[in-house]
C-alpha cells in the first residue's frame, strides 16, 4: 500500500520536516513530524493545483514560480521570494549524503562589473505577421523559392512546373524536347509564367554552363511561341535574361573551346524574335535595348566577345538598328579593332581570333544594312515611277519601304546632304535620337573604306539621270569632305565569287585600293542614282546578259540601263558581273557595281589599309572555313 | 445572492454582512449555497413555509453568532421577530431531526420510497432541503453519524457487483452512480478520521472511475484529513449541491429493489442525501449518450432547468435614417440558416421590420440610446458587410497570424502583452476607421494601473472604452481617447478571469475565481446582478448577441446561460470533460459553441437546450472560438498550435430536432468531426490564443511564440 501511495504523489518525508525544524531550532516529536509532513504535502499540492489555474488563464503551458506565488497569495499565504528567475533552476542531488538542493552559483560581482561584454537585456516583445492565403481547397500557398505571386497554384500546376523544369534542365535531350514542345503549346500554364520567368532569370547563375544557358534560352523561345501566353511585363525580364546571354562576358567564354559565339547568335536571334513578336508589350523596349547595346559597343574595356554580342544583337534587331547604332560608331570602333588585328604577337593570338569574329560580325551586319537600304530605296523607286522625281520621292520611299521588319521609327528626315559620316561617327556615344540618316552612297563609301572589297555588295557610284539637284548635292558633299575632285568615276566590272574563295579575291583587291578611287569618296555619288543601283543589286542574281532587254521592258528593269547613262558630269561607274559559283547553285553570275574616283586624297583613315586587311585575315587563320562558319552562325531568317 | 435583488427584509441584513462572509473562505460557500436555495424559492416574507424559513433563519443566526457578529444577530432577530426561545427550541429540534433521520434509517427509507412512488418525477429529497442547508457544520455532520465506515468497501463492491450483473441497457445508466457514490463514501471516511480505510477505499476503487474524472480524483487523493476538507471549497460545493443523475424509470426501480433487498441503507442514505436522481420514462440511454452528457462536477443538468423559454432571437435593428439597401445585413440572419437563401432573394427591407418570434421584447433589457456616432458606425458596418467575402467550405478565409515574440515568458508584463494583443484586435474590428490613427501614433499603448496580470479584456462596441480584468480582483474601465483609467470596479475578491462588454455597450459581465459572474453597468460601481451557481471558477463570460442573456463557462465543466433580466440560470450545459475556456455565440443567436481543456468543441442549441455537435480534433486546450461574421465557419484556436476551421452551417443543419429528443434531451451524436473539419493550419510553435473575424471575414489569429 505504501508503494501505491508513493506513486500517487510526491511526499515530503518526515525526516525533512524534522531537519527543517531543527534548522530553526525546534525539536519535533516523531508523531508531530509525521502529521506535519502530511499536512505540508497536502498544502503544497493544493497550492500547486491552484497555481495551475493561473497558468491556464495566462495561456501558457509552463507553470511559473509567479503562478505558484499567486496561488499562495490567494490562500492568504506569504509568497516565496527569490525564485523568479526566467531560466530553470537545476535541482541537484548530492550523492554522498542524500541531499537535494537548488543549484545557486555564486556570482562574482567584480567580474561582472568589469566584464566588457554587457549582457543583453530581455528581448523586446514584438509582433510578427504572417498571412496565409487559402484557396478554395484550403491549400496554403507555397512560400519557398518562388517569387511571391498572389496567384495560388494548384497541386497539378506545381507538379507540372517541377516536372517541366526538371526535364528542361536535366540531362535527357529527348525529355527536354518533349518538355519544350509542351511548353510551346500548353494552353493552361499562364499561372506558371512568373515561375518560369523566374527560372529563366537564373541564367546569371549558370553562366559557366553553356548547355544550361542554351536550355534556358530554348525555354524562352518556347514560352514566346506559346500562343496562349500573354507575356505582359514579363517580356522585360525575359529580354534582360536574353541580353545577359548576348552581352555578358560569360564565364564559359574563358575557355576558347567553348562555342559561346553560337550561344550569342542564338540569343540574338531570340532577342529579335521577342522583339518582333512581343515588343509592343513594353513601351520603350526597343530604345532600351539599343541603348544597352550601344553602351557595350562603345565601352573599350569590354572584351571582344561582348562587342561581338552587341554587333549580332544589333544585326538581329534589323538593319535600321545597325544603321543607327553600329554604323555611326564604326569609325571609332574600327581603330580599336584595328589595333587588335594588327598585333601579331603570339600572346595576342586568342584575342586576335576574337577580333576576327567581331570583324566578321560587323561585316555581315553592314552588308545587310547596305542591302536592305538599297532594297528599300528600290522598292520605293519601283513603286513610284520610272522617272524618279528626286530626293522627295526617296524620303517617302524610305518610310514606305520598311518591310515590316523595322520598328516604327520616327520618320526619317530629308536625305542627308551636309552631314559627313566621319564627323558624325566620332560621337558614337551620343544617343541616336539626333541621328540623321546617311545616304546610301555615303555610307557605302565609308564602309568600303573599312572593308574594301570584302563587302560582297557593289554599287555604282554614278549619278545617272538625276540631273542638277543631285549633282548639286553631290557637290556639296564633295565640298565638305574634300576638295571637289570632279573626277570621273570609272565603271569597272569585276568577277568576285562571293565567299567561296578568298584567295581569288585578294589579287583583285590588291589592285582596287590602288587603282580605284576609295569608296569613301564614292559617297559623293548622288542618292538618286543609288536608288537605281540598289535595285539592281536586288536583282543581281539575274544574269547580266538578260539585263539589257529586261531593263528596258519595265520601269523596274530600267534601272540597270538607267544606271549606265552616258556619263554626263558624274564620275564614271563600274559594273562588275561575277559569274562565279555561288554555293554551286547558280552560275549565272552576279553583277557588282562600284564607282571609283581616280585620285582620292587620303583622308584621315586611309582606306587601303583596311582593304589590305582582308587578305591578311585570309592568310592568318584558315579564312575560308571560319568565314563560312561564322556566316552560318549569323544566319538570320528574315 | 441573486436573491438580493428580491429585496426582502431579512435578506437585506444578509447583504450587509456579505463582505465579512466573503472574507472567509468557508463562509463564502455557505453564502453562495444559501443564496442558491433562496433564489430558487424566494421566502416572500416567510408566509408559506414558516417552519423551514425559521430553521433557515436560525441557521443564519447561529452562523452569525459564531462569527461574533452580534449586531447583525440583533438586527436579524428584530427584523424576523424571533425570540431567543424560539431559536433555541428550533435549533434543538433541527438537531434532533437530523439525529432522528440518521438513527431511524428504515423509517427514512420507507418514507422515501413512498414519496418516490407517489411522485417519482419530482425527486424525493426536496422535502429535506431545509435540513441540510443551514450550516456548514450541519452538512459535514451529516457524515458523522453514519454506520460502520469499514463496511463501505463491502457496500461499494456489492453495488458494483450488482450493477455489473444487470442487463446491459441498465448497466450503463446505473454505472453513473459509481462516481458520486465513490466520492461521497471516500469523503465520509475521511471525515470520520478513518484515514487508512479511506486510502484503501480509494486505492481499490479509484481505477474504476471514468477517465474524465481523473482530475477530480487527483484532488481527492491528496485529501486525507478532516481538516483538509474545511478549506477545500470545491469539495464543499460538491457536498452542498446534489450530483444530478439522469436515470430511466426501469433502471431506477431495479436499483431500488436491489437496495431494499440488501437492506443497504448506507448507500441508500447517500443517494437520498447527496444525489438527485432525475427519473425519466422511456428507453434507458446508451453508454455513449451518457458519456456525451456527463463529465461535469455536479453531474448532468436537471431537465426542468433547461425548460425555461429562452428568447434567443436577435433584436430588431434600429432604424437608421440613411438609406441603405444593405441595411438589414444582420436582420437577415435572424431566421437562421435554412431560410437564409430565401431571405436573400426576398425584399430585404420587409424582413428587417418584422419582429423575430424568438426575440425578446425590444425593451426587455433597457439599452442605451444610439448616439450619432453609433449610427455612423452601424452604417460603416453595413457598408463593410457588403464587401464581405462570403465564406463557404469552398471559400475559406485567409488567415493573418500575429505572432508575439519574446512574450511567452514575459510574465511581468502580461498587461502590456494582452493590451497589445487586443489593440490588434481592435484595429481589426473596425478595419478602416481607427486602424490608421493607431498605426500612425504608435502600435501599442501600455495602460498602467492593475496590480496583477490582466486575464481578460474587452473593447466597447463603440471602441471608446476598454475593460480589463485582472488578478487583483478589479475590473478597470479605460478610455481609449485619453488612454487613462476611468473606473475601477471592485466586487470580485479574487482574480477576475474574464470580462466582456454587451453588444450594445453600457453593460458588461465579469466572472472570476469567486465562482460568480457579475453584471455591471458602466455607470454603477456595484454590480447589477450576481449570477451564482457555478461550483468552480467562472472562466469565461459571453454576452448573447441580443444582450438579454449571459453565458458563462466554468471550471466545474458546465456552461450556464443566465437571464440578465432576473438573474436566473436558464440553461445548464454539461458534457465537457475539462474546464471551459472559451465560448462563442453564433451570429444568429441560436447556437453556442464552447471549447475546453479537453480539446473538444461542443455545439449547443440554446432554444432546445441540447447538445447538437461535438468537434474533435484539437489535442490541447482550446483558447479561442470565433464564428465568421455570417456564421458559416467556426474557427477554433488551440494550445496545440493549430487553427482549425469547421463547417458550422453543416453542423447546425444536421440537428435532429424531433419531439422525443427535444422532450427528453437525450441526444445521439454521431462522430462527424472529420467531415466538418475544413482545414487545420499549423504554426511552428505558437499557441493560438486569440481569433477574430474582421468585418470582411478575414481571420486574424494571435499567439505567443514559445521557443521551447
Amino acid at each position: 500500500m505504501m508503494e501505491r501511495e508513493e506513486r500517487r504523489f510526491v511526499e515530503v518525508p518526515r525526516e525533512s520536516i524534522k531537519l527543517m525544524a531543527e534548522s530553526i531550532g525546534v525539536e519535533l516529536s516523531e508523531e508531530v513530524a509525521a502529521l506535519l509532513a502530511e499536512d505540508v504535502c497536502y498544502r503544497l499540492r493544493e497550492a500547486t493545483q491552484n497555481s495551475s489555474q493561473f497558468m491556464r488563464h495566462a495561456k501558457r503551458k509552463k507553470l511559473s514560480v509567479e503562478d505558484f506565488n499567486r496561488a499562495l497569495r490567494c490562500s492568504n499565504t506569504e509568497s516565496v521570494c527569490g525564485y523568479g528567475a526566467q531560466d530553470a533552476l537545476p535541482f541537484r542531488p548530492l550523492k554522498e549524503c542524500e541531499l537535494f538542493f537548488v543549484e545557486d552559483r555564486e556570482i562574482n560581482l567584480v567580474e561582472l562589473a568589469l566584464a566588457t561584454n554587457i549582457p543583453k537585456g530581455c528581448a523586446e516583445t514584438m509582433v510578427r505577421v504572417h498571412v496565409s492565403y487559402l484557396d478554395g481547397k484550403g491549400n496554403l500557398e507555397p512560400q519557398a523559392t518562388v517569387p511571391t505571386a498572389v496567384q495560388s497554384l494548384s497541386d497539378d500546376l506545381l507538379k507540372y512546373y517541377q516536372q517541366v523544369t526538371r526535364a528542361i534542365l536535366g540531362e535527357d535531350p529527348h525529355l527536354m524536347k518533349v518538355a519544350l514542345l509542351d511548353l510551346q503549346y500548353n494552353s493552361k500554364i499562364a499561372a506558371l509564367l512568373p515561375y518560369f520567368v523566374y527560372v529563366i532569370s537564373g541564367v546569371k547563375s549558370v553562366s559557366h554552363d553553356l548547355d544550361q544557358l542554351n536550355r534556358l534560352l530554348h525555354m524562352v523561345k518556347s514560352l514566346m511561341q506559346n500562343p496562349y501566353l500573354y507575356l505582359g511585363s514579363y517580356v522585360r525580364s525575359l529580354v534582360s535574361s536574353v541580353m545577359y546571354c548576348i552581352l555578358e562576358p560569360l564565364a564559359a567564354s574563358i575557355n576558347p573551346l567553348n562555342d559561346h559565339w553560337t550561344l550569342r547568335d542564338y540569343a540574338a536571334l531570340l532577342l529579335s524574335h521577342i522583339f518582333w513578336t512581343h515588343g509592343d508589350l513594353v513601351s520603350g523596349l526597343y530604345h532600351q535595348i539599343l541603348l544597352s547595346l550601344q553602351k557595350v559597343l562603345s565601352d573599350p574595356v569590354r572584351p571582344l566577345c561582348s562587342h561581338y554580342g552587341a554587333v549580332v544583337g544589333l544585326h538581329a534587331l534589323g538593319w535600321k538598328a545597325v544603321e543607327r547604332v553600329l554604323y555611326p560608331h564604326l569609325p571609332a570602333y574600327w581603330a580599336n579593332l584595328q589595333a587588335v588585328l594588327d598585333d601579331y604577337s603570339v600572346s595576342n593570338a586568342q584575342v586576335k581570333a576574337d577580333g576576327h569574329k567581331v570583324y566578321g560580325a560587323i561585316l555581315v551586319a553592314v552588308e545587310r544594312l547596305l542591302k536592305m537600304k538599297a532594297h528599300s530605296l528600290t522598292t520605293t523607286a519601283g513603286g513610284g515611277s520610272a522617272t524618279l522625281e528626286g530626293s522627295v520621292a526617296r524620303s517617302v520611299g524610305f518610310r514606305e519601304s520598311s518591310p515590316g521588319l523595322s520598328p516604327p521609327l520616327e520618320p526619317i528626315s530629308e536625305p542627308p546632304l551636309g552631314i559627313a559620316s566621319h564627323l558624325h561617327a566620332g560621337g558614337a556615344g551620343c544617343p541616336w535620337e539626333d541621328w540623321t540618316p546617311v545616304s546610301l552612297p555615303a555610307m557605302y563609301c565609308e564602309l568600303y573604306s573599312f572593308f574594301g572589297d570584302s563587302l560582297a555588295m557593289r554599287f555604282s557610284t554614278d549619278s545617272p539621270q538625276v540631273g542638277i539637284p543631285t549633282a548639286l548635292s553631290c557637290q556639296q558633299i564633295h565640298n565638305r569632305k574634300e576638295p571637289a575632285s570632279g573626277a570621273t568615276n570609272l565603271e569597272s566590272t569585276r568577277k568576285m565569287p562571293q565567299l567561296t574563295a578568298n584567295m581569288n579575291i585578294s589579287p583583285r583587291q590588291d589592285e582596287s585600293p590602288h587603282t580605284e578611287q576609295p569608296p569613301s569618296l564614292a559617297a559623293t555619288a548622288p542618292g538618286r542614282s543609288f536608288a537605281r543601283s540598289s535595285s539592281s543589286s536586288v536583282s543581281r542574281s539575274r544574269s547580266s546578259s538578260s539585263q539589257a532587254g529586261r531593263s528596258s521592258s519595265q520601269s523596274r528593269e530600267v534601272f540597270p540601263k538607267a544606271r549606265f547613262p552616258p556619263p554626263q558630269a558624274g564620275p564614271p561607274a563600274f559594273t562588275f558581273i561575277i559569274g562565279g559559283r555561288q554555293m554551286g547553285r547558280r552560275c549565272q553570275g552576279r553583277r557588282f557595281q562600284t564607282s571609283f574616283i581616280p585620285t582620292p586624297p587620303l583622308t584621315s583613315l586611309p582606306p587601303r589599309v583596311y582593304a589590305h586587311k582582308l587578305p591578311v585575315i585570309g592568310r592568318v587563320s584558315k579564312p575560308v572555313r571560319r568565314w563560312t562558319a561564322s556566316y552560318y552562325s549569323l544566319y538570320l531568317p528574315f | 445572492m441573486a436573491a438580493v435583488q428580491d429585496g426582502s427584509t431579512e435578506l437585506d441584513t444578509e447583504k450587509e454582512t456579505k463582505p465579512e462572509i466573503l472574507s472567509d473562505g468557508s463562509a463564502n460557500i455557505s453564502g453562495n449555497a444559501g443564496s442558491g436555495v433562496l433564489s430558487s424559492s424566494p421566502p416572500a416574507g416567510g408566509a408559506q413555509k414558516p417552519e423551514e424559513d425559521q430553521q433557515t433563519l436560525i441557521a443564519v443566526l447561529q452562523f452569525l453568532r459564531r462569527n461574533k457578529l452580534t449586531e447583525s444577530v440583533d438586527i436579524l432577530k428584530r427584523e424576523a421577530g424571533l425570540s431567543d426561545d424560539q431559536e433555541n427550541s428550533k435549533a434543538t429540534d433541527a438537531g434532533g431531526k437530523t439525529d432522528g433521520d440518521a438513527g431511524d434509517t428504515n423509517a427514512l427509507l420507507s418514507r422515501v420510497s413512498i414519496a418516490s412512488a407517489a411522485a417519482p418525477q419530482s425527486a424525493p429529497l426536496p422535502l429535506k432541503s431545509g435540513d441540510d442547508q443551514p450550516d456548514v457544520r450541519v452538512i459535514l455532520s451529516a457524515y458523522s453519524q453514519q454506520g460502520e465506515p469499514p463496511l463501505y468497501k463491502v457496500y461499494y463492491s456489492d453495488l458494483k457487483k450488482f450493477i455489473e450483473s444487470v442487463l446491459d441497457c441498465h448497466r450503463a445508466e446505473l454505472s453513473q452512480l459509481f462516481y458520486p457514490l465513490f466520492v461521497h463514501m471516500y469523503l465520509e471516511l475521511v471525515y470520520n478520521n478513518n484515514e487508512s480505510e479511506a486510502k484503501a477505499f480509494f486505492d481499490k476503487f479509484s481505477g474504476d472511475q471514468e477517465c474524465y474524472y481523473q482530475d477530480d480524483l487527483r484532488v481527492l487523493c491528496g485529501l486525507t484529513k478532516k481538516e483538509h476538507m474545511k478549506g477545500n471549497e470545491t469539495l464543499l460545493d460538491f457536498r452542498t449541491s446534489r450530483f444530478v443523475l439522469r436515470i430511466s424509470r426501469d433502471s431506477y426501480q431495479l436499483l431500488k429493489r436491489h437496495l431494499q433487498e440488501r437492506q443497504n441503507n448506507q448507500i441508500w442514505t447517500i443517494i437520498q442525501e447527496h444525489l438527485y436522481i432525475d427519473i425519466f420514462d422511456g428507453m434507458p440511454r446508451s453508454k455513449s449518450q451518457i458519456d456525451s452528457m456527463s463529465g461535469s462536477l455536479a453531474g448532468e443538468a436537471k431537465r426542468e432547468v433547461n425548460k425555461v423559454k429562452v428568447y434567443y432571437g436577435l433584436l430588431k435593428e434600429p432604424e437608421i435614417e440613411v438609406p441603405l439597401d444593405d441595411e438589414d445585413e444582420e436582420a437577415e440572419n435572424e431566421e437562421g440558416k435554412p431560410k437564409k437563401k430565401k431571405a436573400k432573394k426576398d425584399s430585404l427591407g420587409s424582413k428587417s421590420k418584422k419582429q423575430d418570434p424568438n426575440a425578446p421584447q425590444q425593451n426587455r433589457i433597457p439599452l442605451p440610446e444610439l448616439k450619432d456616432s453609433d449610427k455612423l458606425d452601424k452604417i460603416m458596418y453595413m457598408k463593410e458587410s457588403t464587401k464581405r467575402i462570403r465564406l463557404s467550405p469552398e471559400n475559406l478565409p485567409s488567415i493573418c497570424f500575429y505572432t508575439f515574440l519574446n512574450a511567452y515568458q514575459a510574465r511581468d508584463t502580461p498587461l502590456n502583452l494582452f493590451l497589445k494583443l487586443n489593440l490588434i484586435d481592435k484595429e481589426s474590428d473596425d478595419v478602416l476607421e481607427r486602424i490608421m490613427d493607431e498605426k500612425t501614433a504608435s502600435e501599442s499603448k501600455v495602460l498602467y494601473g492593475h496590480g496583477g496580470p490582466v486575464y481578460g479584456v474587452s473593447f466597447s462596441p463603440d471602441r471608446n472604452y476598454l475593460l480589463s480584468s485582472s488578478e487583483d480582483g478589479t475590473i478597470r474601465l479605460w478610455s481609449l481617447q485619453t488612454f487613462t483609467c476611468l473606473v475601477g470596479y471592485k466586487g470580485h475578491n479574487y482574480p477576475v478571469w474574464d470580462t466582456q462588454f454587451s453588444p450594445f455597450g453600457y453593460y458588461f459581465v465579469s466572472g472570476g475565481h469567486d465562482r460568480v459572474a457579475r453584471l455591471w453597468a458602466t455607470d454603477h460601481y456595484q454590480p447589477l446582478r450576481i449570477f451564482a451557481g457555478h461550483l468552480a471558477d467562472v472562466t469565461c463570460t459571453r454576452f448573447h448577441p441580443n444582450a438579454n442573456y449571459v453565458a458563462t463557462g466554468s471550471s466545474d465543466r458546465t456552461v450556464r446561460l443566465w437571464d440578465v433580466l432576473n438573474g436566473n440560470c436558464v440553461r445548464i450545459f454539461t458534457g465537457h470533460k475539462g474546464p471551459i475556456h472559451c465560448l462563442a455565440f453564433s451570429p444568429n443567436g441560436k447556437f453556442l459553441a464552447s471549447g475546453a481543456t479537453d480539446g473538444r468543441v461542443l455545439l449547443w442549441d440554446i432554444g432546445h437546450g441540447l447538445m447538437i455537435g461535438e468537434l474533435k480534433g484539437h489535442t490541447d486546450t482550446i483558447y479561442s472560438l470565433r464564428f465568421s461574421r455570417d456564421g458559416e465557419i467556426l474557427a477554433s484556436g488551440s494550445m496545440d498550435n493549430t487553427v482549425r476551421l469547421w463547417d458550422a452551417l453543416k453542423a447546425f443543419d444536421d440537428i435532429e430536432t424531433d419531439d422525443f429528443t427535444a422532450a427528453t434531451g437525450h441526444i445521439h451524436l454521431y462522430d462527424n468531426s472529420q467531415e466538418l473539419l475544413l482545414g487545420s493550419y499549423n504554426s511552428k510553435s505558437t499557441s493560438v490564443v486569440h481569433l477574430h473575424f474582421t468585418r470582411r471575414n478575414l481571420l486574424l489569429a494571435a499567439g505567443m511564440y514559445n521557443s521551447q
